[in-house]
């Protein structure tokens, strides 16, 4: 009864905040009912066809109606469902797992440079010929594929030894090794030139959408060409987001989800019934890599451009705060996580530094007699976008201490983590 | 980290004898990156020994001694009588902070949460969330203290007068000071820990928490100590690498940080005499590697592989010997 009354009025929410959005796209205050009503999709008991009705309705017609004429829905979405494929992936590692993995940033690097590297005139650097870039049809796509399969050897080539160890010493061999992808990027300019070092690599090429542009012709809507990359990217974007969903959720319910969860709880235990441990492990390890790389492949198209710095250690923390926040093991809390999170950043904390800012320069000098304060003197040091690892930092600790099964807690593990048993 | 690029103008001598003659310089220069290395490594391997746990938060213990030495020769050099003076007391206080401070940490993230969780991961977690935390608090502080983040440890001072050693190699008097409060601070750990009711306590609780607390020993009361012992060391470390390369920012703890950590392992983490060796053995093997790779690799493999030679090692050995060079062999360990 309860759930029936939800979903009802999950529904007429969804239908009316979409509505909202697309008579006002420009309006942050109609982003948020948008927002809100996903994040309750995510959460609410309420019917799962609903829920993926609303969600589906929201993503695939409100949004891109809506973004065609504000063309940051689609930059602000695509950001999000490359975080949310990233911290599914992570989820699988950290989450169901358990195996702490704090060099995950490396397979999203190395799966930006399989494309950046090829897709760009960096190539011609270590091949003779003129062949580079390759521009065309299925040259991206294949190297999203291609992404996919070099992160995924690499992560059982470092899971196969890696993963023998004990959990913390898995995180320190992780943190290293994810430094000595960032290095080599750093590094490997000479004597070979294959990364171009610090500078990075641009121009990348990007997929020709000459396809879309014209359909869209023929609906009778005309977008300049960056606007099409903008629906490109968030369409792709979606739909490998939609497949890391899907994947993640077959898994979680096989026999390797269930030899995970035996793993995490109890290694030894979970050896002596018959689990292969090593092999769960290698696969967890393997899986999450490939979801990383190939989000690395599409992040480096659409970015044009890439260098070490964007996968530092900071961007593994993120993306470990994403898991967190939403809750270990749990898959809509990673997509909640990757968006709280990317919305922090991008939209939020950027906004309270612009109104500080203008505070500052509005030259309005409070003055209560005894107190007399200049807010041209709010000293610059203070803009929240500046502080993303304190803020980063007291959400694990808060988290860990008061809540550590995250928003959306998955059942097996709020049992482990807060002893409910 | 620091080091001396070969003048072109020796390449053609033969290789051998080039080397010969920069080995003394490259020694001492190991010899200084260990002792920092091995100071910070005691505390990683002090806190595993007691809490089963990696404080990832101890790098930014190192740093901020660091900076609370800054701090002492910013405020004390206009007034202080004598470098020397002023160096003692950037050491003492910059100990001194990072020892409260880790004390802190501590009581406040990690004492909640052994009491309601056994889950290895959340500890290790929460040490990470402090350590990020506590970067961007102490720039925020340096920022609105004093507009910048970035500090300085004063050169040209009495400190970098150069000494000729025995073997013609000349050193500046603050490699010597440097290695010397290092050895003094190991030497008196040891005893401390050896020696004392305290430092006997602390091993009690490393070998069997709940069969010391058993005997009267006050767990937590142990650990604050451990925590406060290892944060002084940590401390000292940061102020000893501020004087080595004069520049320090909120950010500084992370690489040595790792590299301690990898230290402790490579000694065998838990073991105190093990995290010293693994100290000077980690700082030997990378000022070693990262002079003499460019020499023989004619400059294609230069000295920024040097930290991926230190991984390299971590990797390998846990692979190979994941209790150390000096760790007892356990089925838990790894």
């Amino acid at each position: 009864m309860n759930e029936r009354r939800n979903s009802a009025i999950l529904l007429a929410a969804g239908v009316l905040s979409a509505a909202l959005l697309m008579l006002h796209p420009h309006g942050t205050l109609s982003l948020l009912p948008v927002l809100a009503v996903m994040a309750a999709c995510l959460t609410a008991k309420a019917s799962r066809w609903v829920q993926g009705v609303v969600l589906a309705g929201i993503l695939v017609v409100a949004v891109p109606m809506a973004g065609i004429q504000n063309s940051f829905l689609f930059e602000l979405g695509t950001q999000i469902g490359i975080y949310a494929a990233l911290a599914l992936g992570l989820n699988i590692v950290v989450g169901m797992a358990g195996l702490l993995d704090l060099g995950y940033a490396g397979f999203f690097g190395l799966g930006a440079y399989t494309w950046a590297i090829f897709g760009s005139p960096q190539a011609n650097e270590l091949l003779a010929g003129n062949h580079f870039p390759l521009a065309g049809w299925p040259y991206f796509y294949l190297f999203v594929v291609l992404a996919v399969m070099v992160a995924a050897l690499t992560g059982v080539l470092i899971g196969l030894p890696a993963l023998r160890l004990r959990g913390d010493y898995l995180a320190v061999v992780t943190l290293g090794l994810g430094q000595v992808v960032r290095l080599l990027a750093n590094n490997l300019d000479h004597p070979l030139n294959i990364t171009n070092g610090p500078q990075g690599i641009s121009p990348i090429e990007r997929p020709p959408i000459g396809w879309l542009t014209h359909g869209l012709d023929t609906l009778g809507i005309h977008v300049p060409p960056v606007l099409g990359y903008s629906i490109f990217f968030y369409f792709l974007v979606l739909a490998i987001a939609g497949a890391v969903v899907l994947i993640s959720t077959r898994l979680d319910r096989s026999r390797f989800g269930r030899a995970w969860v035996a793993i995490r709880e109890d290694e030894m235990a979970a050896q002596s019934v018959g689990i292969s441990v090593i092999k769960a492990k290698v696969l967890a390890f393997a899986t999450g890599a490939a979801f990383s790389g190939a989000m690395g492949a599409v992040f480096a198209a659409k970015q044009l451009f890439v260098s070490p710095d964007s996968f530092t250690f900071l961007q593994s923390i993120t993306i470990l705060v994403m898991v967190l926040l939403g809750g270990m093991g749990s898959i809509r809390g990673a997509i909640l996580g990757a968006a709280a999170v990317t919305l922090l950043n991008i939209e939020i904390l950027k906004n309270l530094s612009d109104s500080l800012n203008s505070l500052r320069q509005s030259g309005f000098v409070l003055d209560l007699g005894f107190l007399r304060y200049d807010f041209a003197s709010i000293p610059s040091q203070l803009e929240p976008a500046k502080y993303e690892r304190m803020i980063f930092g007291l959400i694990i600790v808060l988290m860990m201490i008061f809540r550590p099964s995250g928003l959306i807690p998955e059942q097996r593990h709020r049992l482990e983590l807060e002893g409910k048993e | 980290m620091t080091l001396r690029p070969l003048r072109p103008a020796e390449r053609p001598r033969p290789l051998g004898e080039a080397l010969l003659q920069i080995l003394p310089g490259v020694i001492i220069e190991g010899l200084l990156l260990g002792c920092v290395y091995a100071m910070i490594a005691l505390g990683y391997s002090m806190v595993y020994g007691v809490l089963g746990l990696i404080n990832f938060a101890h790098s930014e213990v190192f740093m901020i001694g660091a900076i609370a030495g800054a701090e002492v020769f910013r405020y004390g050099q206009p007034a202080a009588p004598n470098t020397f003076v002023l160096l003692a007391a950037a050491i003492l206080v910059g100990g001194s902070v990072a020892g409260l401070v880790a004390v802190g940490i501590e009581r406040l993230a990690y004492r909640p949460l052994r009491r309601r969780t056994s889950n290895r991961l959340v500890p290790l977690i929460t040490a990470i969330g402090v350590s990020f935390f506590l970067q961007d608090l102490v720039r925020l502080i340096e920022g609105l203290w004093h507009n910048e983040f970035y500090l300085n440890y004063p050169s040209c001072t009495p400190i970098e007068h150069p000494v000729k050693l025995p073997l013609g190699t000349e050193v500046q008097v603050k490699a010597i000071i440097v290695i010397a409060v290092a050895m003094l601070m190991m030497i008196g750990l040891t005893l401390l820990v050896k020696r004392t009711r305290m430092g006997k306590a602390i091993r009690a609780v490393a070998h069997d928490a709940q069969t010391a607390s058993l005997m009267g020993v006050n767990p937590d009361q142990v650990i604050s100590r451990t925590f406060l012992l290892g944060g002084f060391l940590g401390g000292v470390a940061g102020v000893l690498f501020g004087i080595m390369f004069t520049q320090v920012n909120p950010f500084v703890g992370f690489v040595p940080g790792l590299k301690a950590f990898t230290a402790a392992v490579l000694g065998g983490i838990g073991s105190i005499p093990g995290a010293m060796v693994g100290g000077l053995v980690l700082g030997m093997i990378e000022t070693v590697g990262g002079t003499y790779l460019p020499l023989f690799t004619n400059g294609a493999v230069g000295s920024e592989y040097t930290d991926i030679l230190a991984f390299a090692v971590l990797v390998l050995l846990l692979l190979v010997r994941p209790q150390g060079l000096m760790g007892k062999a356990s089925s838990d360990r790894a």
